[in-house]
């Protein structure tokens, strides 16, 4: 594998089963026993009702692009190369919004709304990222 | 609602690329100039209000580091964009209670540095852990990506055009040409705008407000008081405040239908007047879309209906609805609400020169911040009801 030169999420003990989760393929996020509702990003307390009782579950990873922009300034060096990258909100059915990219269109033919599915990235030999596809 | 505090003093700093000296310093500086343009003194002040911003400086600390003591009112306030709402609600209560008489606001920061990009200054803070690092991983970084998200989506739903976006950064420029504290005061066009080099696409350079170095002070005090000091009175007739928060759930869009509905619903309650009844607007503008979107749900016209709205040049100086009448972030200088704030100070007044509006009685003065997840809102007049 090329040497990744993105800056690499930074795996803490509360996220750790998020990025577990990326590495076999699964958008793993908590779940909230006392209200049925699904949290982004990770809390320690529902977002909805404030409940401790929050479970990790596996998300369908399915959803609809709410939008998307088209990064031209290099923030970082890493992206240099991509310039301009897409960054995206995904309304995942779950019913939360998560940041993303799109991959597999080009940036010129994505469209709010379409229907796409997650398409894990692994970066490193322990790091995977949750990028999604058009449907 | 009769007024019961007004604002007696202002001071504005150098702004822009002013280097060599921090926040603090120009903190004093301009608390300073607002003291002398009040006709006060430093011994004169009992309550400081301190605008919490990026800066480490901008704490309660910074009573002892411009020598304050003895204050019986000190708080750091922070509601990013939406803070005046916030202090001139706290300032209302100790004033009319008599904690305090004299109570001074400050915005300071000085995040430029002489070998630094503007951009840069704000968007490469520490790197972020755990679920904070996803972002970066994916390239979103700083308010451009953010703002940029919300604007595609207003365009995708609406139609809204980037030639609509730069209706708005030509209109403010028009007004910074003639603002002495201005930092950007060349004229620009609509193809001046299209040009600009792509930020974050939508968003093109010139839809991106400034950064500064530099500070604003406001001098509060009573509605009484104010009317025996040097300056005309600038009355607060009403105030609302409103954080629609969470924009990670899908039954959500605080981009797109934004706080500045309920912020301004109390405002203008409180303040008995109508939308229709303001002289001119003073409306928080990081970004040409925040402007857009802020108009619509202010009421000023339909939602959706915000791009096509300012396409007329409305918002400049011959247009039927003045606003952002300094050249706004966008073209004066970034202090966040107070850049707003002390422009509507200064109109109010009738001391903005060449740039003054005709009638300048009732002012708008809208306040937005985080991801348009912030929104605070503020109605000042000449007169005392
Ligand atoms: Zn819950």
């Amino acid at each position: 594998m090329e040497e990744y030169t993105k800056p690499l999420p930074i795996r803490d003990e509360r996220s750790a089963p998020f990025f577990d989760g990326l590495l076999d393929g699964e958008l793993r996020l908590q779940h909230c026993l006392a209200c049925d509702q699904w949290m982004w990003p990770v809390t320690l307390r529902c977002r909805h009702c404030l409940s401790d009782q929050l479970e990790w579950k596996a998300s369908a990873g399915k959803g609809t692009l709410y939008s998307f922009a088209l990064v031209h300034q290099i923030y970082h060096p890493g992206f240099a190369d991509e310039i301009p990258y897409n960054v995206a909100f995904v309304d995942l059915d779950e019913g939360v919004r998560v940041t993303t990219n799109i991959v597999g269109t080009p940036n010129d033919e994505l469209a709010i709304g379409s229907r796409v599915e997650l398409a894990t990235e692994l970066v490193t030999h322990d790091m995977a990222l949750a990028k999604f596809r058009v449907v | 609602m009769a007024a019961s505090i007004a604002v007696a003093g202002l001071g504005i700093t150098e702004m822009g690329k002013v280097y060599g000296r921090s926040a603090s310093d120009f903190a004093a500086e301009a608390i300073a100039l607002a003291l002398d343009d009040a006709g006060l003194g430093f011994s004169d002040v009992d309550g400081l209000l301190v605008h919490s911003n990026l800066s480490p400086e901008m704490t309660v600390n910074l009573q002892w580091s411009l020598g304050f003591h003895d204050l019986p009112v000190l708080a750091a306030i922070g509601a990013y964009g939406s803070t005046p709402a916030a202090m001139f609600n706290y300032a209302t209560r100790v004033i009319e209670s008599g904690q305090a008489e004299t109570v001074v606001m400050v915005y300071a920061d000085a995040p430029l540095r002489p070998a630094g990009s503007a951009g840069a200054a704000y968007a490469n803070a520490n790197p972020p852990e755990g679920m904070d690092s996803v972002n970066v991983a994916h390239g979103f970084y700083g308010a451009n990506v953010g703002y940029a998200l919300a604007a595609k989506r207003h365009m995708e739903l609406f139609g809204t055009t980037s030639e609509q976006f730069g209706a708005v950064a030509v209109a403010q420029r028009e007004w910074a040409v003639m603002n002495p504290h201005a930092q950007m005061r060349k004229p620009i066009t609509l193809e001046d705008h299209q040009s600009s080099r792509w930020v974050v696409e939508p968003l093109h350079l010139l839809d991106c407000c400034l950064v500064s170095n530099g500070a604003v002070a406001v001098v509060v005090t009573s509605s009484e008081r104010a009317k025996d000091l040097r300056q005309p009175p600038v009355h607060l007739l009403g105030l609302g405040q409103f954080a629609p928060g969470d924009s990670k759930r899908t039954d959500r869009e605080p981009g797109i239908y934004t706080g500045a509905t309920e912020a301004g619903r109390q405002a203008f309650a409180q303040a008995g007047v109508g939308v229709n009844d303001f002289d001119f607007l003073e409306i928080y503008d990081c970004y040409t879309y925040t402007v857009i979107v802020t108009l619509e749900d202010y009421g000023f016209c339909k939602k959706g209906e915000g791009g096509a709205f300012v396409a007329d040049g409305k918002l400049g100086p011959r247009g039927a609805l003045p606003t952002n009448t300094g050249g706004g972030q966008l073209s004066s200088y970034y202090m966040w609400g107070f850049t707003p704030l002390s422009e509507a100070i200064i109109q109010l007044r009738g001391q903005a020169g060449e740039r003054q509006v005709a009638k300048h009685d009732l002012a708008l003065v809208s306040g937005n911040g985080g991801f348009l997840n912030f929104h605070g809102t503020l109605v000042l007049s000449t007169r005392e009801s």
